[in-house]
């Protein structure tokens, strides 16, 4: 939300329409947040307040960005995500827990190659008919279903090899 | 496998097909309905391949049927079969397609110019298809003249220019990075769905088979169907 600030100053309504159109994607965000973020920051010093647009009323009062608020994001944005590693993975703890069981791991390998597939499908037609914001936001989780299905992939010609170190 | 309907296009059953001691298909069937775009999918070896140069015709199976349109392609005449082959399927491949020797555009002509098209007719229909994949600038051109997407984005002009039936595609981006895939892809069923062929499109990369009505699984030369589109 600081971000969005840095491009001129707006009311608590015109931010959530932005972040919205931009981030929000399948999660809006809820007004609550909207202005329970914006008194935290005007409380750090980073945003201030920058006139009320007429109509009057606490909702129509405009925030503009600060210095330290420049700062604050600039800083923010050369920081690197931290790397998700995946480790704690439900695919994985079924896949062993059904070789462990002496279940068919194969039905577990195929009903989730199904739902990732369908995940799949949806994202690109999506795609197909987005803007370009659109299609970065598709592009990045549709990587990520791939990388899931290359696992799957892999663990199934491995299933042979697998079995034995779980029942053996 | 599907159940067979009105809008059946090509059906290929109980395929099998070895090569030496090793069986590339072992009853493997797909159906293939008007204006559908189905994904061959499978690990390498799997023979995904070899049940696309089966459907194609390119490849006589061990046993088995292909049926286009209901007419059995192993009870046709070689020359009906090439005739086929020409006028209503389309061929996509990884690379290594284009003829080196001629221009762009007369690679793209090629299959007008051998099923009896006059040249200057086929090269005009020819500089239209370039157009809607935008590389008709690439006319004159030679194969090696152009980059691996521009190249790919002619083989598709070429699979398209006698607006086919069926568009035979086997690992159509597999030569491509990400963002020539994509654009590969895109072009290629924007393409399609406009003429109402339909595609096989054979990959292992389930990002292109997205792009798919339903996709199909080869493992061990045996075919195993996903998902019916709803």
């Amino acid at each position: 939300m600081l971000g969005l600030l840095e491009t001129g100053p707006r009311h608590g309504y015109d931010l959530k329409r932005v972040y919205d159109e931009r981030f929000g994607q399948d999660r809006p965000l809820a007004y609550g947040q909207v202005y329970s973020t914006l008194s935290r920051l005007l409380r750090n010093g980073l945003v201030e307040e920058s006139g009320v647009e007429p109509g009057g009323g606490p909702e129509r009062k405009r925030y503009a960005i600060t210095d330290a608020g420049v700062t604050d994001v600039s800083e923010w944005l050369v920081t690197p995500e931290s790397p998700q590693t995946y480790l704690q993975s439900a695919m994985y703890t079924k896949v062993v827990l059904a070789l462990m069981s002496g279940r068919d791991a194969n039905e577990v390998l195929d009903a989730q190659r199904t739902a990732h597939l369908k995940s799949m499908r949806e994202l690109t037609s999506r795609k197909q008919g987005g803007d370009l914001t659109d299609q970065l936001i598709c592009d990045h989780a549709l990587f990520h279903l791939e990388a899931d299905l290359r696992w799957l992939e892999l663990t199934a010609a491995r299933l042979s090899e697998l079995g034995g170190q779980f029942t053996g | 496998m599907a159940e067979r309907d009105d809008d059946t296009l090509l059906v290929g059953s109980e395929l099998r097909k070895s090569f030496g001691p090793t069986p590339a298909l072992d009853g493997a069937g797909l159906m293939v309905r008007r204006g559908e775009i189905v994904a061959v999918m499978g690990p390498s070896g799997s023979g995904k391949s070899t049940l696309l140069h089966c459907l194609a015709g390119i490849v006589a199976p061990d046993s088995g049927t292909v049926t286009f349109d209901g007419q059995d392609l192993a009870a046709m005449r070689d020359r009906d079969r090439s005739a086929l082959r020409r006028g209503a399927f389309g061929f996509v491949f990884q690379f290594g397609q284009l003829v080196p020797e001629l221009s762009c555009v007369e690679n793209v002509a090629l299959p007008m110019r051998l099923g009896g098209t006059r040249r200057k007719q086929a090269e005009a229909k020819a500089l239209e298809w370039m157009a809607r994949l935008e590389v008709d600038h690439l006319g004159g051109k030679r194969p090696g003249e152009v980059s691996g997407g521009q190249a790919q984005r002619v083989a598709i002009a070429r699979a398209l220019v006698t607006e086919p039936k069926v568009v035979f595609a086997d690992e159509p981006t597999g030569a491509l990075d990400s963002f020539n895939g994509e654009q590969v892809m895109r072009l290629l069923v924007d393409s399609a769905r406009e003429t109402g062929a339909s595609v096989v499109l054979v990959t292992h990369e389930a990002r292109v088979a997205a792009y798919s009505d339903r996709e199909v699984v080869v493992r061990d030369g045996r075919t195993r169907q996903v998902e019916l589109v709803s």
